[in-house]
């Protein structure tokens, strides 16, 4: 699970220094501070309505940040449009996932970037190198797919969050943002999915992993950053932290122990 | 391929072989094609067997001359169909080129090619309003193209009642430049000693590039992901909106070849013609296997579907037939299509558990 421990010698992929978002005068992020570091994964941690969209957006291009600085590679970067971080190789993954479920999975790993080959009005589709490469990079992620020209409909949903995955790595993404990926998936689906997770950071990539699910973030987790209401509730590396601990200041502590009590005194019948 | 491959796969590799002997059928299943082309060889043997002149080498040349029109219309159609879309002033356009091309030519005194280029260029432009208004406004193509559709049809009446003042534009074969354009857009090539309509050959062409745009070119991937799901396939760089402004020039393109080859063929155009006529292109495509939601269909399809219907059309007249059970057919047809569509889809788009 230590993998690349080793490499924090160099500068993080990317840094949060004090990030900050309003809208009007909403605050809706303050004061988050965390590092992705190639080869490990760093877990977003919240309730609903904690900020993790906002931190996904404000990452992925769509909104700017208020306050505080991103770092790339040390050094402060600013996007402007969602094509801006995908091009610094900053890539998003999001939960409806970008797929068309009517288009066999080739055309869906290619969409948008189709490879072509010929000239002028003969310029067509590469299909065979489009599906070759689809079928490669999802033997890569050790995804067998029986059938490149089956509708991207018909895989389940850990297959689909796993193509979209890899079409993310075979598009030079060096961060990979995954917006609750495992949330809508059953057990076995999310270890699947969470299996696919830790196939990237083996291949060096920087996983950001939000989720509200520390029974999902733990195993896979090299860094917890915790949000509650808009505000950082810590930022933990991997030692730091009992998935106990987690749990409990995932579900607010007191407040669960709370509920739990009151939860069980009906049944006492 | 991994046979040898071991623990990480999570599926056992034993499973493969059964899936695909699924696949196979599925495969077959899900060819938006297949049903049309299943009609089209029941009705083909059924007016074969009942009529000896729909079976002859001159009443094939008939129903296909009929399904030819109609099928470079349905084809277009069928692009816009799977890129989301409706037209309803589709079938107005072809009145409209035509009138065009005739008004052109007669009143304006113009080289019959000029009134042809004349025309392409207004109906491109009407394709351009179109799609426009769609991607800009986001309201439904259903309505605006009702809005267009209804424009036209004064339009059409109006303006030929200024230029002409009667309801049609006579006279398009003395114009200058005629027989060039009769020969290039309403001869007869002969087979085996039977003439058959140019037109014929237009829509097999316009059927054959519309199909290699659909599934060779990128711009067809675009069709497609437009049609399916426009935000997902805008979050991945597709340009959703310029795909649609083009599938509707390209189907008031089809609609500027089809009113060309009406208005040269009979050399004289009524204000009225092609009114009504886009519903039956969106029943051509719909026979042809297009979802009415978008994102699945085919080109090929939609070609069959005119030749059904060209083929139904012909066939009751041939069998003596009241002409009025053709809409019955047309209707039964077309709910059966449907509804065996909407089977595929399902049956496609089933998760595997």
């Amino acid at each position: 699970m230590s993998t690349a421990a080793g490499d924090r010698s160099g500068a993080p992929l990317l840094e949060l220094r004090g990030i900050g978002k309003d809208f009007g005068s909403v605050i809706a992020l303050d004061d988050i501070s965390t590092t992705v570091r190639a080869g490990q994964v760093t877990c977003v941690l919240g309730d609903n309505g904690a900020g993790k969209s906002t931190l996904i957006k404000v990452l992925s291009g769509v909104h700017r940040p208020t306050r505080g600085e991103l770092l790339l590679d040390g050094q402060p970067v600013t996007f402007g449009a969602p094509r801006e971080a995908l091009d610094a190789g900053i890539a998003t993954v999001y939960q409806d996932l970008a797929m068309i479920p009517l288009m066999a999975i080739w055309r869906n790993f290619f969409l948008g970037s189709e490879p072509t080959t010929g000239w002028g009005p003969f310029r067509r589709f590469d299909s065979a190198t489009a599906k070759e490469v689809t079928r490669r990079e999802l033997g890569a992620m050790g995804i067998d797919i029986r059938d490149p020209d089956q509708p991207v409909g018909t895989l389940s949903g850990g297959e689909r969050q796993s193509v979209a995955i890899a079409r993310a790595v075979h598009f030079g993404a060096r961060v990979l943002i995954l917006d609750e990926p495992t949330s809508a998936l059953g057990v076995k689906q999310a270890g699947v999915v969470l299996r696919y997770i830790a196939q990237a950071r083996d291949r060096g990539l920087g996983v950001v992993f939000i989720t509200h699910n520390p029974h999902h973030a733990h195993p896979v987790g090299d860094r917890f950053l915790l949000l509650n209401r808009g505000r950082s509730m810590g930022d933990f590396a991997k030692g730091e932290l009992s998935r106990e601990q987690l749990t409990g200041m995932m579900a607010g502590g007191d407040e669960l122990t709370e509920l739990a009590e009151e939860l069980e005194r009906p049944s006492g019948r | 391929m991994s046979a040898t491959q071991q623990a990480p796969v999570s599926r056992p590799a034993r499973a493969d072989e059964r899936v695909a002997a699924v696949g196979l059928w599925r495969r077959l299943l899900v060819k938006p094609e297949l049903g049309s082309l299943i009609g089209a060889v029941v009705i083909l043997a059924f007016f074969s067997v009942q009529s000896s002149v729909f079976r002859s080498l001159g009443g094939v040349a008939n129903w296909l001359d009929v399904a030819s029109t109609l099928g470079i219309m349905a084809v277009a159609v069928a692009l816009l169909m799977i890129g989301g879309h409706f037209d309803l002033s589709a079938g107005v356009m072809t009145g409209t080129t035509a009138l065009t091309v005739g008004i052109v030519a007669t009143q304006l005194g113009q080289n019959i090619w000029v009134a042809i280029a004349a025309s392409l260029v207004l109906a491109l432009a009407i394709g351009f309003l179109n799609g426009w208004l769609v991607t800009r406004t986001g309201l439904p193509s259903f309505i605006i193209t009702l809005g267009t559709f209804l424009m036209l049809q004064g339009l059409n009446l109006g303006l030929t009642k200024l230029f002409t003042g009667t309801v049609i534009v006579r006279g398009i074969a003395d114009a200058p430049g005629y027989h060039s354009a009769e020969l290039l857009l309403a001869s007869t090539i002969s087979v085996f000693g039977q003439p058959f309509r140019v037109a014929i050959v237009w829509w097999l062409l316009a059927t054959a590039v519309a199909s290699w745009v659909l599934l060779r070119t990128r711009f067809g991937n675009w069709v497609f992901a437009t049609g399916g799901d426009e935000v997902a396939s805008r979050n991945v760089g597709v340009p959703a909106a310029r795909t649609t402004i083009t599938l509707f020039m390209t189907t008031a393109a089809a609609a500027w070849l089809v009113g060309s080859i009406t208005a040269v063929r009979l050399t004289s155009v009524q204000a009225n013609t092609g009114t009504g006529q886009e519903l039956i292109y969106i029943v051509a495509a719909v026979i042809g296997g297009c979802l009415l939601t978008g994102g699945f269909g085919s080109a090929i399809g939609a070609a069959l579907g005119a030749l059904v219907f060209g083929m139904t059309q012909q066939g009751i007249v041939y069998l003596n037939w009241d002409a009025d059970w053709f809409y019955f057919f047309l209707g039964a047809m077309l709910l059966l299509a449907v509804l065996s569509n909407r089977l595929v889809r399902r049956y496609a788009e089933a998760a595997r558990r």
